[in-house]
């Protein structure tokens, strides 16, 4: 027994040893070694999904076949996770941390509790998404044509909170003229979902796979009528077509059809930055402060074949969506337009947020 | 149909699937038993290793982990009195009480055969449902959500023990801590004392292990025995299984209960054993033996606990929407294995729904068998002197509560709900009451918010439901109250007596300034954020007050005075410190904890505290130590979970894994 727990001791004690291994200068290479993919949510949420689905193509393209193992740090609504990551991971290119909107949306509004500094990491990918707006056929509706339709008539909406990603939405509509009342306290974005199903709230969104996995079936059955998705940013950082639903219109041309003219104005650069780092933008994989240059290279090198494996490719579109990753270059373009909001836009949103919705940054 | 069901059945037995269904359940005990880990854990360990897998073989290790956590968290909440998981929290109530009594292997056995039955109900359960809950589960909006939540308080009554006020106040009070942090309708942060780790609230772990287990702890470091009191675990085993056939009306009713409760996405596992055990209370005939070791508590727990995970995949698998923590990694695997949740998969791969229905059967007889082959070994820990197994609890207790959010935050809180959990033992409040209260507040109030935004009056009225649960209620508290067990459900028994006051006066007295508190720092805040707290206040100074003034006015025959120490102190041997003289101790290791890291401090804590507490020798010493020690690095460096850390390591950058 005894002999046991030497052999187990020692085996750990040799483990330890080569963890505690400096990080090889010259030739990066991960062979034995374990990569933290740091998610600040809980197992199961949409992040820790997105991280699983990328693992196995990490462990694949990274130099040595390293074990990636996804670590869950949940807790303060992605904020406490992140803290901790920007505090204490080693530049190693042995940790690295998957980030998202509701971390993104905080740090723009300088929530007191945010301790990171997005321009200290590195953006080696992002990952945009989209969303779906629906609403209840009881409202009369048969598409997105007849949204002049929904002109004075109340609906309610389901949130996850004033400093929430779902707030984005809220802004949405609110600039599209809807009279929506906003109903705080949701669990995630499927209560949404099931309150819509129940009949509770008028108007719902989901993003893009929870859409099509269990919105899509809704909408066949005539019980939900789609109105528009939110749309990707083209080259010119100006909204398109999402290309995952070519067949519905995007925000911008339904702003077109209700108002008649085209978005402008303070409101609209505001909505369109936080649109920006909550969808467009919105899960980040960043490397810590002070990585060398040679691990953001190998680092660089392998998600960009990660992103080029035909498999990755067949598989994503049904995961992700139809959405470029974007990666090198790009990655660093989109995250930088993500996390830089200017001034005007940021003290309008935090002043909407404040009077409108009760929004208190400052706990006291 | 049935032949889908006769032909899914043949290719889970005859393939590897078998192997990995009973991987899964293996994994499944091993985070079952030990209490820093529960199902949603483990599903999150398994969760890599199901990527690549042949889907039929990853759905069956997932089944089978998820279908036996609540088999094998009843070990440790039977020989232990520290809840396995939080599904099980319920079982230490009577089960407990049994294995202190000799009587382990009876109750263990009681709860694997109801586990079992319970976690087959559940299977069957699912099987029918599948196809036609949809209807039902959407049935319950907000309005009956709350009813159901409310139902849940109402079980306060059962479990109140001799004084009602008491139960009311302990449940308050845990309403009160709670409200701590977000309020779901305004995000204002409530009584978080400018610390913004509270703006998540106090995690649940650190509530149950703080109120359940260093209570426990404390009180067998005391009497410095064993934890059974009879030199042997009893031949029960033949007798446990006689026990659930005896019983099988509340086998079965509380299956129903896990079922149903399980099916409906946001109420949460961690309630479905109270409501189970305040059920089986509720209907028994004979409520005497209630806290003191009744095996109808244990077996309506466990049955209860297995089923809920039938009735927890069908939100699951038909909305795409968990049931638990544990059912949302499950369906996070299902997505991964290409799968999408939904009713589309469920109607056209009725394979696949029924390769899921057949594991959870499998594997919850596979667990019970499993755990009746181990628990033998199992149960001789409760014939160690407990100073030998108290340092190794209080090592995986601080641990556990570590986990829920990886801040020095969470090892604080445990201390501080201990402290409250030793309080409200000694004087007599029910701990259950307090949990329940805490774990429902926030059920009650968003529910509460959302439905008086999502519907009016006459709506609530027009739905049929709504009326049904009320009667429900108005039945449950009819019966709740008028055949109230008097048997207190905390501490010894026995008579009421108590001669010092003082303490409980001082004890009331702090509650008191809870709420002041509370009234304070919720003054500004918008009437969303503050009315429940508020509500709660207005509700619970009154009972406070009146506690007081029984404690003053020294009434001895009034149930409301109870202070076990002076009991002990005047009659009870065998207790050879104070309450302080062991919470001091574990303050001292928080402490070593706090300067010098986990690891290190636990090694120090161990030396130390088997010097000065065992008749160890420094071999023995130096082998429990190491083992220890070893056992937090394997766990740390396989499970990929962060060790807390110290002020040491803040200071220096050290190797893992003292740094």
């Amino acid at each position: 027994m005894r002999r046991i727990w030497l052999v187990a001791l020692a085996t750990l004690l040799g483990s330890v040893m080569f963890r505690a291994a400096p990080a090889a200068a010259q030739a990066v290479d991960f062979k034995g070694k374990r990569i933290e993919f740091i998610i600040p949510f809980a197992a199961g949420g949409g992040s820790d999904v997105w991280a699983r689905f990328f693992q196995p193509y990490l462990e694949k393209y990274l130099p040595g076949n390293p074990t990636v193992l996804v670590k869950n740090q949940p807790g303060g609504t992605g904020i406490a996770g992140t803290n901790q990551f920007h505090l204490r991971a080693q530049p190693d290119g042995l940790t690295v941390l998957g980030t998202t909107g509701s971390v993104q949306l905080p740090y723009l509004l300088d929530d007191p509790r945010v301790k990171y500094e997005y321009k200290e990491w590195t953006s080696i990918m992002v990952s945009p998404t989209g969303g779906v707006s629906y609403v209840q056929p009881a409202l009369g509706l048969k598409s997105a044509d007849d949204i002049e339709k929904l002109k004075g008539q109340k609906m309610k909406y389901g949130s996850q909170g004033v400093s929430s990603l779902d707030m984005v939405a809220v802004l949405a509509y609110e600039l599209l003229g809807l009279d929506v009342q906003v109903v705080f306290g949701l669990k995630g974005r499927a209560d949404g979902r099931l309150a819509f199903e129940r009949g509770e709230v008028g108007i719902d969104y989901q993003t893009t796979s929870a859409y099509v996995k269990n919105v899509e079936p809704l909408v066949k059955a005539g019980k939900a009528v789609p109105l528009f998705a939110w749309g990707v940013l083209d080259e010119k950082g100006d909204v398109i077509r999402d290309p995952t639903f070519p067949n519905l219109p995007s925000y911008v041309e339904v702003y077109e059809k209700m108002h008649g003219k085209k978005p402008a104005g303070v409101e609209w650069e505001a909505y369109k930055s936080f649109f920006t780092a909550g969808f467009a933008a919105q899960k980040i994989i960043v490397l810590p402060k002070g990585t060398p240059a040679n691990i953001v290279a190998v680092w660089r090198e392998a998600i960009g074949r990660v992103v080029r494996d035909p498999e990755f490719i067949a598989r994503s579109k049904n995961e992700l969506g139809d959405y470029k990753q974007a990666v090198g270059p790009d990655a660093a373009t989109l995250t930088n337009v993500a996390i830089n909001v200017d001034p005007t836009s940021k003290a309008w949103i935090k002043n909407w947020l404040v009077t409108k919705y009760n929004y208190k940054p400052d706990a006291d | 149909m049935l032949d889908v069901i006769a032909t899914t059945f043949v290719n889970l037995v005859t393939s590897a699937s078998l192997i990995y269904l009973l991987g899964g359940v293996l994994l499944g005990l091993v985070v079952g038993i030990l209490p820093a880990l529960g199902g949603t854990a483990g599903m999150a360990l398994l969760i890599p290793f199901v990527f690549g897998l042949e889907p039929n073989a990853a759905l069956a290790m997932m089944t089978g982990l998820l279908a036996v956590v609540a088999t094998g968290d009843t070990v440790t909440s039977i020989l232990m009195g520290i809840p396995g998981s939080a599904a099980s929290q319920a079982t230490i109530l009577d089960g407990f009480p049994l294995a202190k009594r000799g009587e382990a292997a009876r109750a263990l056995s009681a709860a694997y055969v109801a586990s079992a039955a319970g976690g087959v109900i559940g299977a069957m359960v699912l099987t029918a449902a599948i196809l036609v809950a949809r209807p039902i589960i959407l049935a319950f909006g907000t309005g009956e959500m709350l009813l159901l939540v409310l139902l849940g308080i109402s079980m306060v009554c059962v479990l109140s023990g001799s004084s009602l006020v008491k139960g009311l106040i302990a449940c308050a009070l845990g309403l009160l801590v709670g409200a701590v942090g977000a309020a779901p309708a305004t995000s204002e942060y409530r009584m978080i004392m400018g610390n913004f780790y509270l703006a998540d609230g106090v995690p649940l772990v650190a509530v149950a292990l703080g109120v359940f287990a260093l209570p426990e702890i404390i009180d067998l470091l005391r009497r410095d025995a064993a934890i059974s009191s009879a030199m042997s675990i009893g031949r029960g085993w033949l007798q446990g299984a006689i026990d659930c056939w005896i019983h099988k009306g509340v086998v079965l009713r509380t299956s129903a209960i896990g079922c149903l409760i399980g099916a409906l996405p946001g109420i949460g596992g961690s309630v479905v054993d109270w409501i189970a055990y305040g059920h089986t209370v509720q209907t028994a005939r004979d409520k005497s033996q209630f806290g003191k070791g009744d095996i109808r508590g244990v077996i309506g727990v466990e049955a209860s606990n297995n089923s809920v995970q039938g009735g927890a995949l069908v939100p699951t698998l038909i909305f795409g929407i968990p049931g638990s923590g544990s059912t949302a990694i499950f369906l996070a695997g299902l997505i991964l294995i290409g799968l999408q949740p939904g009713m589309a998969m469920v109607e056209q791969n009725l394979d696949v729904t029924y390769t899921i229905i057949w594991s959870l059967a499998i594997a919850n007889i596979l667990g019970a068998g499993f755990c009746f082959m181990i628990s033998g070994q199992m149960a001789k820990l409760t014939l160690v002197r407990y100073v030998y197994l108290a340092p190794y609890m209080l090592a995986i207790v601080f641990y556990a509560s570590f986990q829920s959010s990886g801040d020095w935050g969470d090892m604080v809180a445990l201390i501080a709900m201990g402290l409250i959990g030793c309080y409200l033992r000694r004087f007599g409040y029910s701990r259950p009451a307090f949990l329940i209260g805490f774990v429902l507040q926030n059920n009650i109030e968003t529910y509460l918010y959302q439905t008086m935004q999502f519907y009016t009056l006459g709506d609530l009225a027009r739905r049929p439901l709504i009326w049904i649960l009320f009667a429900v209620i108005v039945i449950s508290l009819y019966f709740g109250l008028k055949h109230r067990p008097k048997n207190q459900t905390e501490g010894v028994s026995g008579e009421l007596s108590a001669t010092t006051l003082w303490p409980q006066a001082i004890f009331l007295l702090l509650a008191l300034a809870a709420v002041v508190y509370c009234v304070y720092d919720v003054r500004k805040f918008y009437l969303l954020g503050s009315i429940f707290p508020l509500t709660v206040c207005a509700f619970l100074a009154p009972l406070l007050l009146y506690g007081l003034w029984r404690v003053l006015a020294r009434d001895l025959s009034d149930p409301i005075l109870f202070d076990s120490e002076s009991e002990w102190r005047l009659k009870e041997e065998g207790y050879v410190a104070s309450l302080g003289h062991y919470v001091l101790w574990i303050l001292g290791f928080v402490g070593l904890t706090y300067l010098v890291g986990f690891l290190i401090g636990i090694a120090l804590f161990f030396v130390l505290f088997l010097a000065v507490k065992s008749p160890a020798g420094w071999g023995g010493i130096a082998l429990m130590t190491g083992a220890v020690v070893a056992f937090f690095m394997a766990i740390s460096y396989f499970l990929v979970l962060d060790l807390p850390r110290g002020l040491l390591q803040n200071v220096y950058r050290l190797p893992w894994p003292i740094g």
